[in-house]
């Protein structure tokens, strides 16, 4: 039978047989190694084995059963609303966008404000390759390996002012180059925010590309953010603006549907969406379903960021 | 009022040899082709749904019934407008084409989405009003389907129009099934619910203006019972 409910959502993750191994149509992908699924997705050759960069168990906190999504899937199944509300208009709507030249504006509460040229912007940190598990509030996920800087570096060069509690981040508004901002889906620009506290811990990143190459259009080039124990949404794309201040940023989403999307959106298998569970997720390119992991599996990391906080409420 | 004379020629077009043959591709392939490129997505590593095949085909099952209940509702304005009678005959089969998407939309959600999880299958069906909704569409159709036959049209009568009047019922629930389930791209649900209340409004018209005519006529409304 090819279809068989979950039994074992009992046992920690880590001692489930991987579902892959009862069906998994695009492991021979991840397992040939990520050349060729470049070959498959863009015809171009990616760097050797960065998936075997990053074992299992490192701090970064990837399981054994995490493969890296194909490039074809994390390049093409996108939400970005600025390009287009389909999963599939952003590859084909960002194509002709140019994310060169750019500025990314650092103001509100630092000491050191300024517009930068993305070129001086990324001077701040060191640019790494990390391999993150992403999970979207829609209950899909994929394993994406990123490229770039810590946020916490950034924000350690504008030297944060006092009372300085969050910071809040802004995309580009210019409808004539991001046409989905001609429609009202949502209010504009994109805005997200974090706690000052979350932006400066190690796992929170500002994304320059994945799997070694620069950010494609659709996956929010030049610069987004990259929260990996938040849902996806948070992740906010082509920032041109990170101020500081003392108050809890308003969040695009929020404003959209607040009884839905919070200021948090930490994932939580225990906390469903108004409109569907989110004890489970459908991993891009696996058929059965996995259970969803406490902070997105990055609890050890992350939890204490929130001791004494209610889930439920601060959602 | 003059018409043109190409007019007459629409209003003269009779059903061709070969118009049962559209009807059956048209409600057959669409249906085919998504399970069709589902399995090649999920066995062959295709991706003819994109990469959540799951939720795509889910999304186009839905879609389809949506479709099929504008075909339906679309045969009596078109037969009325177009002199088309010969398209009396399709309405059946376009109602029971939106009611076999319907239910394979719904098992595709319970065997292939949820995967058979029976406490998210209750609290889906009990605490989400989108789920609940849509739910209450199959559920409409249910006896529609049933009681489509010829047989039951000449057993139950009367009772057999007054029934299936329940069918202007299914499009409002399925437009608010789909409406409540996006997040905020409503552009699609909003064309379809248009196209539905022009549909619907038609018929609100046609039966004012029927009523209004036979009681301009003296003979009619002593007739009537």
């Amino acid at each position: 039978m090819l279809i068989r409910p979950r039994t074992s959502a009992d046992l920690p993750s880590s001692e489930i047989t991987p579902e892959s191994l009862y069906l998994n149509r695009r492991e021979w992908l991840a397992a040939a190694g990520l050349t060729i699924g470049a070959i498959a997705g863009a015809g171009t050759l990616l760097p050797r084995g960065l998936a075997a960069q990053q074992p299992a168990g490192t701090p970064y906190g990837l399981q054994k059963d995490d493969k890296p999504t194909p490039w074809a899937d994390v390049t093409s199944y996108n939400n970005f609303y600025e390009f287009g509300t389909g999963k599939d208009d952003p590859a084909e709507m960002a194509k002709g966008f140019k994310p060169r030249p750019w500025t990314v504006k650092v103001d509100g509460m630092v000491k050191k404000p300024g517009d930068f040229a993305l070129e001086d912007f990324l001077k701040a940190g060191k640019v790494e390759d990390r391999i993150y598990r992403h999970r979207c509030v829609e209950a899909w996920s994929m394993v994406i390996p990123w490229r770039g800087i810590m946020l916490a570096d950034v924000l350690k060069r504008a030297e944060p002012a006092p009372g300085a509690k969050f910071v809040e981040f802004t995309t580009l508004y210019d409808p004539t180059r991001m046409p989905g901002q001609r429609s009202d889906v949502l209010r504009w620009p994109y805005r997200e925010g974090l706690r000052l506290d979350e932006a400066m811990h190690p796992l929170t990143m500002l994304a320059t590309g994945v799997y070694g190459r620069d950010l494609p259009n659709q996956n929010g080039a030049p610069l987004r953010l990259v929260t990996p124990w938040k849902y996806g949404f948070k992740g906010i794309k082509s920032i041109v603006r990170i101020r500081l201040t003392d108050r809890q940023p308003e969040t695009a989403w929020n404003d959209s549907a607040p009884n839905e999307y919070g200021f948090y959106c930490n994932v939580n298998p225990t906390v469903d969406h108004p409109r569907w569970s989110q004890a489970k997720e459908r991993r891009i390119g696996e058929f059965l379903r996995r259970p969803t992991l406490m902070f997105n599996g990055y609890a050890d990391q992350v939890a204490s960021l929130y001791t004494g906080m209610d889930l439920r409420k601060n959602y | 009022m003059q018409m043109p004379a190409w007019w007459n020629t629409v209003r003269e077009f009779k059903r061709p040899w070969w118009w049962k043959w559209v009807v059956w591709i048209a409600i057959l392939a669409p249906g085919l082709l998504t399970i069709a490129g589902f399995l090649s997505d999920v066995l062959r590593d295709t991706r003819w749904l994109g990469s959540n095949p799951v939720k795509e085909g889910e999304q186009i099952l839905g879609l389809l019934t949506i479709k099929y209940l504008v075909a339906t509702l679309a045969v009596t304005p078109l037969r009325r407008l177009l002199g088309w009678n010969w398209l009396a005959r399709d309405r059946r089969t376009f109602g029971l084409t939106a009611f076999f998407y319907a239910l394979t939309h719904f098992l595709w959600y319970v065997l292939l989405d949820i995967q058979l999880d029976g406490a998210e299958l209750v609290v889906d069906l009990t605490k989400r009003t989108y789920i609940i909704v849509g739910f209450a569409a199959l559920l409409v159709m249910v006896p529609l389907a049933l009681t489509s036959t010829r047989k039951s049209i000449i057993r139950l009568k009367k009772k057999w129009t007054v029934l299936h009047q329940w069918t202007y019922l299914v499009p409002i629930l399925g437009v608010i099934h789909w409406w409540m389930s996006v997040k905020a791209d409503i552009e699609e649900p909003i064309v379809f619910s248009l196209t539905f209340a022009v549909l619907l409004g038609w018929r609100l018209w046609y039966a004012r203006r029927e009523t209004s005519q036979h009681a301009a006529t003296p003979s009619a409304t002593s007739a009537a019972p």
